[in-house]
């Protein structure tokens, strides 16, 4: 149930040994996800809260049948980090680093489509099967609880805002799934709609988009096929032309992804476009009790 | 990171692709010069913005005395709100005409696109589409010889052009690759009598990769105060509002941005403090922004990785150091928020939970002043 991770994912850590990696390593495993080892080059023979620490991914693999990978390790080292793990058949591969140049994320997604297997981020904070105790990067364990909502978002801290008011209001989550905030990212809006789309738990879903490109445009035209219904919010109203809003992603430049394109494309799709952060778990709310009036009905 | 023109011709230059003869002048002696040794020259703006052109910042000077002229003109000038420093005095081509020719990185794609048309020397975007041909760069084969032949092909260039263009083509996609180009752009890629050469160019760098394109020349578009903050390590954007904004994570930063608006405030700024931020920077960053003389400070912290103690302690060292004379609200949720809650109100600080009641009461406490 849920999508991407659960309660089966076997999670290897990469850069397990630096700070970010330590850290991160024991909020997850207090969450309860299945952390079998670590990788660090120089390393291996380690251990970080109990977790065996290895030279090379595939020795992880070997070892311990790990199924998916969290890399800890800083932009500059992404795409080797990226490669080994995509090339020891691991997949979800989760990029949390910010700052990796685009033509190494162009490298990573290439590699991983030609392996098939899936990437999340760069620039992300991971993704979380509340059900599933299955947590893959840094968002703070508490704002989840297991429902039937599944969420996907191109920014980290304002989807805590939202996941963490759904939970508030007893709405919980399938899965959550943070895409990034970089411009060319591993996994898109439309790539994760069709796996919530085939998940028996996810009954509605919430997009939180912001300014640049056009990953929501295209994200509107698939939900025109999609039987559950999209509740969204987008952040950027407000923001001027030319200049990034903190993410590589968030710009508009020529005119281009602007919130009002997108906004109106997805309502022009039937989908809910909240004005405010804090109107999104009400619309979840509203939406859930229609689909079971109907369910009733029928 | 933008180039200006003459740098992304440098560039350009350096690795085989023909570029008029030109020199960057920043006083009209100096234009005067360049026209004695190139001949009739275009004068053009050097600015990071687009449509340069429109606003008059290209003239055409026969003589040193007409260049001086239009160097004094230009550079004087703004265009869309950026100063000219310089100028580019360049040879004047005879020009038969203009296409398009560039290489960017296509986000929805998450590929390399080139880009072409036979209707160069305006904006790309003004273009039809039906004139313009996109072909998509397999990673890693990058450009592939053939490519290059289909582009010139449907550009109906020739055999003799043809070959030109698939030769610029290579050399482009090189830069594109070897510098960390988000684009590389010839608009137009003018067709002269025994050739073709790149009239006008533009390079823009992936700012992520700098640290390893050394060798490139450096620019910045940040404004001085955009310039001090992100010193800082912080991502700061200036807007033309009163009320001066903090939060963490970029998300949120603009969500907050967004519902000040809607709540009839006017946002000063852009501050993302970053996940995870220390209290030093924090500070630093607050204390900058209170200097800026904003009508009233929210500070919006949803922590996860954030501490809201770290937060508070940034707060509370700022109200020691410089003394805090603008009415502040906070918000603060999230990890280790009943020690920072406590902390703020020991000083009198009132913290709320809720981002609504945060953001009205900053709106109504600016409109007070």
């Amino acid at each position: 149930m849920g999508i991407l991770v659960d309660e089966r994912t076997k999670v290897v850590v990469s850069g397990i040994t630096g700070r970010q990696g330590r850290f991160h390593t024991q909020q997850m495993l207090e969450f309860g996800t299945r952390i079998v080892a670590g990788v660090s080059p120089g390393h291996g023979g380690e251990e970080v809260g109990g977790v065996p620490v290895y030279e090379t991914v595939q020795a992880a693999v070997d070892k311990h049948g790990a199924t998916s990978a969290v890399l800890f390790v800083p932009a500059p080292h992404v795409r080797d980090a990226a490669l080994e793990a995509i090339a020891a058949g691991l997949s979800p591969v989760v990029v949390i680093a910010e700052h990796v140049p685009v033509h190494d994320a162009m490298d990573v997604v290439a590699f991983a489509a030609e392996h098939r297997a899936v990437v999340i981020g760069p620039n992300t904070y991971g993704l979380c099967t509340p059900a599933g105790r299955a947590k893959l990067g840094i968002p703070p364990g508490r704002i989840f609880s297991p429902g039937p909502v599944g969420v996907l978002a191109r920014s980290g801290t304002l989807s805590y805002e939202i996941v963490a008011a759904l939970t508030e209001a007893g709405l919980g989550q399938s899965t959550v799934v943070g895409l990034g905030g970089d411009r060319v990212v591993g996994t898109s809006f439309v790539e994760t709609l069709k796996r919530f789309a085939k998940d028996e738990q996810t009954r509605v879903l919430v997009l939180v988009g912001e300014i640049g490109g056009s990953a929501e445009e295209e994200a509107a035209e698939f939900v025109k096929g999609l039987d559950k219904p999209v509740v969204a919010y987008l952040a950027g109203a407000s923001a001027p032309t030319g200049k990034r809003m903190g993410h590589a992603g968030a710009i508009i430049e020529r005119g281009r992804g602007t919130y009002a394109s997108k906004r109106r494309a997805l309502e022009d799709a039937g989908v809910h476009v909240a004005d405010l952060p804090w109107e999104v778990a009400p619309l979840v709310r509203e939406a859930l009790g229609r689909l079971e009036e109907t369910a009733r009905e029928g | 990171m933008k180039l200006y023109e003459h740098m992304a011709k440098d560039v350009l230059r350096a690795a085989g692709v023909p570029v008029p003869r030109g020199r960057v002048c920043t006083t009209p002696d100096e234009a005067a010069a360049a026209a004695r040794e190139l001949g009739p020259v275009a004068v053009k703006a050097q600015v990071l913005v687009g449509g340069r052109g429109k606003a008059g910042g290209i003239r055409l000077a026969q003589t040193a005395a007409e260049a001086a002229q239009c160097a004094e003109a230009i550079l004087t000038m703004q265009i869309r709100g950026q100063p000219v420093r310089s100028v580019l005095c360049e040879e004047r081509l005879v020009i038969e005409r203009e296409l398009y020719l560039a290489l960017a990185v296509d986000p929805s794609a998450r590929r390399p696109v080139l880009i072409a048309s036979a209707q160069g020397g305006m904006e790309i975007e003004e273009v039809p589409d039906r004139a313009i041909t996109r072909l998509h760069l397999e990673v890693p084969w990058g450009l592939v010889p053939f490519q290059a032949r289909q582009l010139a092909q449907r550009l109906e260039l020739g055999p003799s052009l043809a070959a030109a263009f698939a030769d610029i083509t290579a050399r482009l996609h090189r830069v594109f690759v070897e510098r960390d180009a988000e684009l590389v752009e010839c608009n137009p890629l003018a067709v002269v009598p025994g050739g073709l050469v790149a009239a006008d160019a533009r390079l823009n760098v992936d700012d992520d990769a700098l640290w390893r394109q050394r060798e490139l020349p450096r620019t910045s578009e940040a404004t001085p105060l955009e310039e001090r903050v992100r010193a800082l390590g912080l991502a700061f954007v200036q807007l033309d509002g009163d009320i001066a904004v903090m939060a963490n994570g970029a998300g949120i930063t603009m969500a907050t941005v967004d519902v000040l608006q809607r709540y009839g405030g006017r946002p000063m700024n852009f501050l993302d403090a970053g996940g995870g931020a220390a209290a030093g920077p924090t500070a630093d960053a607050l204390e900058i922004l209170l200097s800026t003389h904003p009508r009233a400070v929210l500070v919006n912290i949803f922590g996860g990785i954030t501490r809201c103690d770290e937060v508070a302690r940034a707060i509370l060292t700022v109200r020691e150091r410089r003394g805090l004379d603008v009415p502040l609200v906070v918000r603060l949720v999230g990890t280790n928020e009943e020690e920072g809650t406590a902390l703020l109100q020991q000083a009198g600080i009132p913290a709320f939970t809720s981002m609504r009641e945060a953001a009205e009461r900053v709106v109504a406490l600016a409109g007070e002043r």
